[in-house]
């Protein structure tokens, strides 16, 4: 069913998801978006890319995720306007992303939203944009002025707590600014983009084969979710479907993501409660998940092994027998510590009412994800109709309304069981099918787009063909660019001790958003 | 508690053996006499710095202190800050917007400081290269005496990169 916005023509976008595309002017870019924020959408990602070279200008890309599936506004920027209708008032999530768009491409939000540099920092001057064409990725310029202007708390005893980019743990590298009355947080400020390392500009140097490695180093803990998002993007464009053994090779992998990253974050939160036990514990079962994987798949993490067109690794009967085994295994040892971890009264002081981001709060910001089920949001793309090869599997989703770090244990236990009994449903019942469907060249402008539920939330990735077989333009998006200013709220009125714990319950990627 | 003691018996002590040295990851010999390392290698703290990898060289570190590798059994420890550390242990292609908060924490370390480097971007700049927002290796930012390989390094390979930087160097 094809998605109505008001005079806009949707020219559906061949793929594995409901997509379509649709270029618009002005008015109708806001009155679209104006339309989709009201029936319920959401805003995905938006980014832009330079068309001088075909004559049509910068062009600023939206992409909404309505009930039907997904749709792509493509706004071209006439003459040397660089201007575009803001669209933070409709999407709170928009503000980060008009800023990064305006730091790589030039392009400015007419609007009344924040408008503070976000990746450039010092490392490139202000006026010069990497995404333009004309811009060589070997550039190099001196250390400018990274002067940035923190949004200041006023008032009797409130003072700042500034942290990072280097964190006290083995962290990613990021700033936190709090203003803070005693122990209370009243504010805190983000500023990212600490680790932004040129991956859009790099993919321009790349095959379309080739980007897929990339991809799948946009962010480590998610790297099968972005492969898949990728190679779903570039087989939508070049008309390959993988098989059905394939698909259900990469669920499985997807699958093995999921609760590797669920068990680790629960030792974690463990940890932050001081309950080393679940640490040990935890991390012991991830462990051997990561064996496991090694042994199954040739790779800890599971690294280059989904490809276009299908995966580079298969399952033997053997194999499966022992996975599934191990799902069973770890069922039974995650009852324990969920038992645990469910009656343990230090644990519970600390998670019950902390970090708590409320149903209608995460609606406004327009979470993804984990964070967003646990905030009463049930959204979960593996859900969508039609998704192969979910739409057999049947995945239920878990959810909770209380919002708080709890809840979002809660969560990840639901996940990880529903996990594992994915996989033992994938496993007993594998397929038969060719591994790998060969991609053929797909055409000078051809445009995709791959849309996956990693562990953390939904990873998209837009991608354009060029000449010759190599990447035009690739933008890939993670799931914190939405849930990183969700945090900024969640800590509100909590002590400043608890914001690790607070932050770990969300545990966003840093390397996914700074690019 | 019961279940906790239980769970706890349950799981024995399953800590492997750590590996040995291996010289082939040296970048530098002969910085350090054997008399400091001798020290070092007895109680040696490190400070972990992600100057702008994937996250994924940070997940290995992580798992360096699950029950199996139990790091801190042989008394390596991570500290919170780089005046407490012997050791930087860096991640990444250095990002640009790294490169001075990196340099600052280089300096912070109190001498003798050693330097390894996690990660074919570390050695490299693997994938990511050098280009207008990345410098490349981690030592073209700072000195390294060890780099150890690998998309990720599993975590006996890191174990075995710090064991060599804190071992002497054979003749």
């Amino acid at each position: 069913m094809t998605p109505v916005l008001p005079a806009i023509q949707l020219l559906p976008l061949a793929g594995a998801v409901p997509a379509w595309r649709a270029e618009v002017d002005a008015p109708r870019w806001r009155a679209g978006c104006e339309a989709a924020a009201g029936a319920g959408g959401r805003l995905a990602a938006l980014w832009a890319s330079d068309e001088r070279d075909r004559g049509q200008g910068f062009c600023v890309r939206a992409l909404l995720v309505l009930y039907e599936g997904l749709v792509c506004l493509e706004l071209h920027l006439a003459d040397a306007t660089q201007t575009y209708p803001d669209l933070s008032d409709l999407f709170a999530c928009a503000t980060r992303m008009q800023r990064a768009a305006h730091d790589l491409v030039g392009v400015i939000p007419q609007g009344n939203s924040d408008r503070r540099k976000w990746l450039r920092h010092g490392a490139w001057p202000e006026g010069v944009f990497p995404l333009h064409r004309d811009f060589a990725l070997a550039s190099s310029f001196a250390p400018g002025d990274d002067h940035y202007p923190f949004v200041r708390v006023e008032g009797e005893g409130v003072h700042e707590i500034p942290v990072g980019p280097v964190h006290a743990g083995t962290i990613e590298p990021g700033h936190f600014r709090f203003s803070i009355v005693g122990e209370k947080v009243l504010r805190l400020e983000e500023r990212l983009g600490y680790k932004h390392k040129g991956i859009e500009k790099r993919f321009e140097s790349m095959t379309l084969e080739d980007g897929a490695r990339l991809a799948g180093r946009v962010s480590g803990d998610s790297t099968v979710a972005y492969a898949w998002a990728y190679a779903m993007a570039l087989e939508g464009m070049a008309g390959v479907r993988p098989s059905a053994r394939a698909l259900h090779l990469r669920a499985l992998l997807l699958e093995r993501e999921r609760v590797a990253n669920h068990l680790g974050d629960l030792g974690y939160l463990g940890n932050d409660c001081a309950l080393t036990f679940g640490f040990t514990q935890f991390w012991r079962m991830k462990e051997d998940v990561l064996r496991s994987n090694a042994r199954a798949f040739g790779h800890r993490y599971l690294m280059d092994r989904v490809v276009p067109g299908g995966v580079a690794c298969d399952v033997d009967s053997a194999s499966a027998q022992a996975m599934i085994a191990e799902a069973l295994r770890l069922k039974d040892e995650l009852r324990t510590l969920r038992s645990i971890y469910y009656n343990h009264a230090g644990l519970q002081d600390r998670c019950i009412t902390t970090g708590r981001l409320l149903p209608l709060t995460a609606a406004r910001l327009g979470i993804v994800g984990l964070a967003a089920r646990a905030s009463g949001h049930a959204i979960d793309a593996r859900v969508h109709p039609g998704f192969a090869p979910y739409d057999e599997l049947q995945p239920r989703i878990a959810s909770h309304r209380n919002g708080d770090v709890a809840a979002r244990i809660v969560v990840r236990f639901e996940e990880a069981f529903e996990s594992l009994r994915l996989q033992r449903l994938i496993l007993e019942h594998l397929p038969q099918g060719a591994l790998r469907t060969p991609v053929g060249e797909a055409a000078e402008g051809a445009f995709g787009i791959g849309w996956i539920e990693g562990w953390r939330g939904e990873v998209l990735v837009a991608l354009e063909a060029g000449r010759g077989g190599r990447v035009r333009r690739c933008h890939p998006h993670d799931p914190s660019w939405q849930n990183w200013p969700a945090l900024e709220h969640a800590v509100i009125g909590n002590i400043v001790p608890d914001f690790p714990l607070i932050n770990k319950s969300f545990n966003l990627s840093y390397a996914g958003a700074d690019l | 508690m019961q279940k906790i003691l239980f769970q706890i018996a349950r799981t024995g002590i399953i800590s492997e053996r750590p590996p040995a040295a291996d010289e082939s990851l040296r970048q530098v010999s002969g910085r350090l006499n054997d008399e400091v390392l001798k020290l070092l290698g007895r109680a040696l703290a490190i400070r972990h710095v992600d100057a702008g990898s994937c996250n994924g060289c940070e997940l290995e570190i992580h798992a360096l202190n699950n029950p199996y590798y139990n790091l801190e059994g042989l008394g390596i420890k991570f500290v919170a800050s780089p005046r407490h550390a012997d050791m930087l242990l860096v991640t990444g292609p250095v990002s640009r917007n790294m490169e001075t908060a990196l340099k600052r924490t280089y300096d912070a370390t109190p001498e003798p400081k050693l330097v390894v480097a996690i990660g074919d971007c570390g050695c490299d700049g693997g994938i990511f290269g050098e280009n207008y927002a990345s410098r490349g290796r981690v030592a073209n930012v700072i000195p390294v005496d060890v780099a150890v390989p690998g998309c990720p390094p599993e975590p006996a390979a890191i174990i075995q990169a710090i064991l060599t930087a804190v071992s002497a160097a054979r003749p």
